[in-house]
């Protein structure tokens, strides 16, 4: 079947027969294309939809000091209750293996000064691990390490958007800049998917604001990122434990919803996936669609193609074809140009993918791309397809005495 | 060359069906040129399909060359036809997007024959059908007559044993036609046994037996004295 004659014999058909050639190679070629394109604007969609709700890690407790309502062991409703660095000591120590990183975040606002340009910014005074709580990504420098959490160094990261406000094309790193009354110097500069906002904080360790605030040793809030490996409903026991653990060395009533406040972010992370997987049911949905549409095309084309070659099919046979090499010689004919059509839309499709880039972000279509895998078996199924839908009606040619094809017109 | 025995054959048309042959008994020696004649029904053409293996027999026996004829499906037909049986048609049947030669060169390519061996011998055949200067042309840059010499060409190139042609001057003009037989003439001259079925009485005096069917039988079986169609030309 496939020697070199059978092929010279198939090139000469093709390349004598180029509307038909045309034809059943454009059907092939645009359905690959337009399932690529498809496909890979629902994966832009995707990430669109990522970017807005999955920015954060997604393995992390946030514990929020709140205020009591009931009284409890002595001490009266409406106390404030307060972290500090006990308490993420005695949480370490009591849940070490569940715990994959703390840290705790300290919010306040300050003045940031350099040279003679200044500007209002969020600060955080966090422990390193905050780094991969906010999913901070460094642009330059390093970011908070132990080493500063343990001298108390006044060192501090600033956010993509704070050097550009301050520094005015300069580079920040090694300068110095005011913050507050005091000097600090920039280690690192970092940027954030979560956007603007996220880019214009200033990060320093938590030990140093501390120490700035009359030594004390009052921490905001606590992050607890948990080990993903204790799964969604190890996470909600951990969740659960925590709590209860927290309300005990406060003095919480262990009913006073208000005590202490735990968002839990593997709660929401369900919704999300959930809602994630819905829009990627919608994708492959929209795909399968149009690879059904592109098979039906491709069978529509080689039913014509066969019918139009009945006569030549007879004149073959009379000559000498038999049935076998009927049968393989539209298959393979139809195999060859669905294939070569086929990867000449698959490329093309990721061509245009690739080329379009971010240019379509205002349309919620962000770095549309499609899995190489999905989309070679998106052709190959097609291909198959087409093969199948060219053996039927070829087989039936086939088996159509040559004197009835020769009397078709 | 063909032994033939008591053929019978028959159409289903509707409920009822329709005996076309009743019974043909016919021998053909090798070398002969035989024209069938009869009316249109007469079943010339079942017998020749039946000949041809483009269709079976219900009843009787065939034998091509020694070799019986029976059981065909599609994939012995098709080995036997190459290898036995050479056509031509009154409406030529050429493939229409292959050239003269690449027409006369596919029972080869059934034969399997090297490509290269497939070119030399088909302008061999176009040589000797004289038109080896129209080789590359395309069926549609043909005229009629030239086209049945090129489907003549196709016929031997595959070397059979017999040549079947269906009204072979069918569609052609009567200068046209005698031309046509004339090459028929010199090829049957070389050896070749050749049936002819044609319904015009002057095509058929240009054959050396002519065996004229009614109603599925055959009523007259003679041999004539040929009229060389070079007269005519």
């Amino acid at each position: 079947m496939f020697n070199r004659d059978s092929w010279q014999e198939i090139f000469e058909t093709i390349s004598k027969n180029k509307l038909r050639t045309f034809l059943s190679g454009f059907t092939v070629a645009l359905g690959i294309f337009i399932f690529v394109i498809l496909f890979g604007f629902g994966n832009g969609l995707k990430n669109s939809f990522k970017e807005f709700f999955v920015d954060d890690a997604t393995n992390i407790f946030r514990l929020f000091p709140g205020r009591t309502n009931i009284p409890y062991n002595g001490f009266k409703s409406g106390r404030s209750i307060e972290f500090d660095n006990s308490d993420m000591e005695a949480i370490e120590k009591s849940f070490g293996y569940q715990i994959d990183y703390i840290t705790p975040r300290i919010e306040r606002n300050y003045t940031v000064k350099y040279k003679n340009t200044s500007n209002n910014y969020g600060l955080r005074a966090v422990a390193p691990g905050h780094q991969k709580a906010e999913k901070t990504i460094l642009m330059k420098g390093r970011y908070i390490n132990n080493e500063d959490v343990k001298n108390k160094t006044k060192y501090v990261v600033i956010g993509r958007l704070v050097e550009i406000d301050l520094f005015d094309g300069e580079d920040a790193l090694g300068k110095y800049v005011g913050i507050g009354k005091r000097s600090f110097k920039v280690v690192g500069v970092f940027q954030d998917d979560g956007g603007d906002n996220e880019e214009r904080f200033v990060y320093v360790p938590y030990t140093t604001n501390q120490l700035i605030e009359k030594n004390t040793d009052k921490l905001g809030q606590i992050i607890v990122a948990f080990n993903p490996a204790i799964g969604y409903k190890g996470a909600m026991q951990f969740d659960e434990d925590l709590m209860n653990f927290m309300r005990k060395r406060h003095d919480i009533h262990p009913l006073d919803e208000s005590g202490i406040f735990i968002r839990n972010v593997a709660e929401k992370l369900e919704e999300n996936q959930q809602f994630g997987s819905i829009l990627q049911m919608v994708v492959t949905f929209v795909g399968l669609g149009t690879l059904i549409a592109g098979i039906i095309g491709i069978s529509n084309i080689m039913i014509y193609v066969v019918k139009e070659r009945t006569k030549e099919l007879g004149i073959r046979k009379a000559i000498g074809a038999s049935p076998r090499s009927v049968i393989l010689m539209i298959l393979q004919e139809s195999i060859f140009i669905t294939t070569a059509a086929g990867y000449f839309g698959l490329f093309s499709g990721i061509f245009l993918l690739n080329s379009l880039g971010d240019t379509l972000d205002d349309y919620f279509i962000k770095n549309p791309y499609i899995n190489m895998g999905t989309a070679v078996f998106a052709t190959i199924i097609l291909i198959v397809f087409g093969a199948i839908a060219g053996y039927v009606p070829a087989r039936r040619a086939a088996r159509i005495k040559p004197i009835v094809a020769l009397r078709d017109e | 060359m063909i032994e033939i025995k008591d053929l019978h054959k028959s159409y289903a048309i509707g409920k009822s069906s329709l005996h076309v042959l009743k019974g043909i008994n016919i021998s053909i020696k090798e070398g002969e040129l035989v024209a069938i004649m009869g009316s249109s029904g007469s079943g010339k053409s079942t017998l020749l399909n039946i000949l041809g293996m483009l269709d079976v027999a219900e009843e009787g026996t065939y034998t091509l060359d020694g070799v019986e004829i029976k059981d065909l499906n599609e994939t012995k037909a098709a080995k036997y036809r190459n290898k036995f049986l050479g056509f031509v048609f009154q409406s030529f049947n050429l493939i229409n997007y292959k050239t003269a030669i690449e027409n006369v060169a596919l029972p080869l390519y059934y034969q399997k024959v090297p490509r290269k061996e497939r070119h030399k011998k088909a302008m061999q055949y176009l040589t000797k059908v004289g038109l080896a200067d129209w080789s590359g042309h395309l069926p549609s840059e043909l005229s009629g007559g030239q086209k049945q010499r090129i489907a003549i060409a196709r016929a031997l190139a595959a070397q059979p044993k017999v040549l079947l042609a269906d009204e072979p001057t069918g569609a052609l003009d009567s200068t046209t036609s005698y031309e046509v037989m004339q090459l028929i003439q010199e090829i049957n001259d070389e050896g070749k046994t050749i049936l002819v079925v044609t319904h015009e009485d002057d095509i058929a005096q240009m054959c050396k037996r002519i065996v004229l069917l009614k109603d599925g039988l055959i009523i007259e079986d003679k041999e004539v004295n040929q009229i060389r169609a070079s007269d005519h030309v």
